[in-house]
């Protein structure tokens, strides 16, 4: 059993960086997220040597985190919401250039400069690619202070593992609320680096360059064949979700993140008054679980999707769902949080008075 | 209301009055804070200039964004640093409005840095009103480029170490050479006296952005009692003792035909 | 048992380090806690408020639509969230701050003199403790033991010769409740 303790999930998402042996950090104060600069700022250096640096905006964070990471060193930057728009053409450049990085979106309500309230509105720019050209990064949605701190070295470990950007994609209100986490062992840092780190020219060796420019279309259609072979193998091996109650159920309930708890809550109350409802939480939103809804929307009367947003993953799950039930959904946007009585009172709209 | 107000208080017995180029709304900044004055004086001269119908003003992103609810006087907010170059499409498409921008240090030294000194360098006729208070505001006290060489902040807890975190940024020195600069001057606002130059030296910014010699730049050394966590007072004294000696007032760069 | 509460107030009144220190408390007790506050520079003199939730189950949601207790230390936040509290439920108020009593009968109403308590024992910061006593006294939702072991586990040690004081504090809370 590693230390438990009562953190912040700020706190915690910056604790865990420091044990899973992160070289460095680069980021920009913003709202619902600075604690973790903060928190880093105290005594990282001190404890691991690891790099902490306030960036001068989210533009130089990124383009820090591109120079580190094609160096072959475990690095991290987060943001919210307008700092992750601006970071977008870095990501573009990271995930061509094929470089391990871990990047987390404490979301907050938008669009434009919203409010610093907790939001989900950053769904369709992370799963999506909120930069240009085809890419994908993997997205891991925590639901947790405890999933902030796993999520940091799963993302570590996905990220080496494929060349490629992940991104833990959470909101506001699990950046600043404390549970109960129990933090992993300190990990050392990375003493040997990739073959294709830019390090300093070994004798004897080819020098190794990083680029995401191709300038001929028949060889930058090759490197977007390696994306793209490179996303089919993450689909098929890094799917993540949890599930409960659906061996019965005649509904699901689903949602990410903050919105997945609410639901879970909601499905509570719904098993109380006699409603047979399950639960589908996806943990990865990119590669989004098809699988999993596909097969049981076969049996289900319907899906009700819920997210702090006006609908976004609604559409993956529409298209995982295939027409198979009805897939009805439940928002709310700008910063306010849906409750577990609205979303009672809509999946009764939806399926129950409506009779479908 | 007004006339309550002048049956007992004589006209040239009146020590203060709001211009009308403020709104009612209150202001939302800390009891001490320098924003609130420099609000002040800023409408008062474009008042007494009479030209509250001919400005357009850009606040972006920092404790002074909700000025579009103070200032009244059309407004745009602006991205997180972003704000000459708002002023700069702004002022392109209407040459012969007074446009002003209105920023943070952190907004105009650091994350806006590129659209101050290209805004400089072209020689935007535009005057920006630069609020040094050496902090991060809004988000709570973060260190900003202007931070003091050792000044604990939420991001420099131990001090600013300048070796690791850069030395605090004179960014009016800087942009004062470029050629296309008109003005650049740095005032206070934590005594009487400084807060009458103050106002002279805003005035002087808009006559010259009028005869469109150029960017015009004043610079407010300023407090953030709250984020360094001292009375309005002790703010004053910390602007007079540690930023004044690293900053020092006047003019930096003056234009040369009048 | 599974405790859903909130607690409300003016920032400054010190309901965020209350909640805390309750969810500490029940982290002792090998509870499941979540903590989870309102946020942002509308603090600033502003009102605050953070949901609190200590339960031998998984939290599920940190966000609820009605709660077993409520705390609250001025008159808006009864406003806003004596309709919340769940049939049978409670509400905790303080003397002073809410001079406008609830008026809903399907819960139960305790009043607390914490203000003038807290002059008593010549520091108004104490206001805090005193509620969260009386808190304890009516919801039992941790032991008063564990939450003085809560204090000295979260204050800085530079803090813990206040703590003497706050434990008095919190005796104090509880004996309002009857
Ligand atoms: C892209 C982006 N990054 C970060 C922020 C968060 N943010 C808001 S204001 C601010 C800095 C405020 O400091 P300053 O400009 O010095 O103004 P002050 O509040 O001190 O007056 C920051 C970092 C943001 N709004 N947008
Ligand atoms: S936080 Fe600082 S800069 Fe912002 S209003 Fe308060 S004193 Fe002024």
């Amino acid at each position: 059993m590693g230390e438990i303790k009562l953190m912040k999930g700020n706190e915690a998402l910056a604790e865990a960086m420091i044990r899973e042996g992160c070289d460095a950090y680069f980021g920009y104060p913003i709202t619902p997220q600075s604690e973790v600069l903060e928190y880093l700022s105290i005594d990282a250096h001190k404890r691991t040597g690891m790099v902490v640096l306030q960036s001068e905006s989210e533009v130089s964070a990124i383009n820090m985190v591109y120079g580190a990471a094609a160096a072959g060193k475990r690095v991290m930057t987060t943001s919210s919401s307008p700092g992750m728009s601006l970071m977008q053409e870095g990501i573009s450049y990271i995930a061509s250039a094929e470089l391990p990085c871990v990047l987390a979106n404490v979301m907050r309500g938008g669009p434009g400069l919203g409010t610093i309230q907790p939001s989900q509105g950053d769904y369709f720019q992370s799963v999506k690619g909120g930069g240009h050209g085809d890419y994908h990064m993997i997205v891991l949605a925590p639901s947790s202070v405890q999933e902030m701190v796993n999520y940091v070295g799963l993302g570590f470990e996905l990220a080496e593992k494929y060349r490629t950007p992940v991104m833990l994609l959470a909101d506001g209100a699990i950046g600043q609320m404390m549970e109960k986490v129990e933090l992993p062992d300190q990990k050392p840092r990375k003493t040997v680096f990739p073959d294709w780190a830019t390090t300093g020219k070994i004798a004897g060796k080819p020098r190794r360059y990083i680029t995401s420019l191709n300038i001929k279309p028949e060889e930058m259609e090759k490197i977007n064949h390696i994306l793209q072979n490179k996303y089919a193998e993450i689909t098929k091996n890094e799917v993540r979700y949890v599930t409960k109650n659906i061996e019965d159920a005649e509904y699901i309930f689903t949602g990410f993140g903050l919105g997945a708890r609410i639901c879970t809550k909601a499905m509570e109350i719904a098993r109380e008054k006699g409603y047979k409802v399950g639960m589908i939480r996806p943990q990865t939103v990119w590669p989004f679980p098809t699988e999993i809804y596909n097969k049981t929307s076969k049996n289900l009367k319907g899906i009700l999707c819920v997210e702090m947003n006006a609908g976004q993953m609604v559409e993956d799950v529409k298209l995982s769902v295939n027409g198979q039930c009805p897939v009805e959904f439940y928002g709310r946007t700008g910063g306010m949080l849906p409750s577990p009585d609205e979303i009672i009172e809509k999946f009764e709209e939806c399926f129950i008075k409506g009779g479908k | 209301m007004s006339n309550f107000n002048s049956d007992i208080i004589s006209p040239e017995n009146l020590v203060y009055k709001k211009p009308s180029t403020l709104t009612d709304t209150p202001l939302h900044y800390c009891p001490g804070c320098g924003h609130g004055t420099v609000h002040k004086l800023l409408m008062e001269v474009i008042e007494e200039m009479g030209i509250q119908n001919d400005t357009i003003g850009v606040a972006p992103v920092g404790c002074s964004v909700f000025a579009y609810h103070y200032m009244d006087v059309d407004m745009q907010e602006a991205a997180h640093g972003r704000a000459c170059a708002v002023a700069t499409g702004i002022k392109r498409c209407f040459p012969e409005r007074y446009v002003f921008t209105y920023q943070g240090d952190g907004d105009l030294a650091a994350i806006g840095t590129a659209e101050t000194i290209h805004a400089a360098n072209r020689g935007e006729n535009i005057l920006t009103i630069f609020i040094n208070n050496g902090i991060y505001g809004m988000t709570s006290g973060q260190m900003a480029p202007t931070t003091l060489e050792g000044m604990v902040t939420t991001t420099s807890p131990h001090g600013r170490n300048v070796k690791e975190q850069g030395y605090p940024l004179k960014i009016s020195d800087l942009i004062a050479p470029l050629p296309g600069v008109a003005y650049v001057t740095r005032q206070s606002v934590h005594k009487p006296a400084n807060v009458r130059k103050l106002k002279k030296a805003i005035k002087q910014g808009l006559e010259y952005q009028k005869k469109g010699l150029g960017y015009c730049m004043i610079e407010v050394v300023s407090n953030c009692p709250s984020n360094l966590k001292i009375s309005a007072l002790e703010a004053n004294k910390f602007v007079e003792n540690e930023m004044l000696p690293f900053y020092p007032l006047g003019d930096i760069k003056v234009p040369e035909v009048k | 048992m599974t405790e859903e509460a909130i607690f409300a107030g003016f920032g400054g009144q010190g309901v965020l380090s209350m909640g805390m220190m309750l969810a500490y408390a029940g982290m002792i007790e090998n509870k499941e806690v979540c903590w989870m506050p309102s946020y942002g520079p509308e603090m600033r003199g502003g009102t605050a408020n953070c949901t609190i939730i200590v339960s031998d189950k998984p939290v599920s949601s940190p966000i609820v639509s009605t709660y077993d207790s409520v705390v609250a230390l001025n008159q808006p936040s009864l406003e806003k969230f004596e309709s919340k509290v769940k049939p049978g439920g409670v509400i905790i108020i303080e003397k002073s701050t809410v001079p406008v009593l609830p008026t809903r009968t399907d819960i139960t109403t305790y009043v607390v003199n914490g203000n003038e308590e807290a002059l008593k024992l010549k520091n108004l910061k104490v206001l805090n403790m005193i509620i969260l006593g009386a808190f304890l006294a009516a919801r039992k939702t941790v032991s008063p033991e564990n939450l003085v072991k809560a204090l000295y586990k979260a204050l800085p040690e530079r803090h813990h010769k206040l703590i003497p004081l706050n434990e008095e504090a919190i005796r104090i809370g509880m004996n309002f409740i009857k």
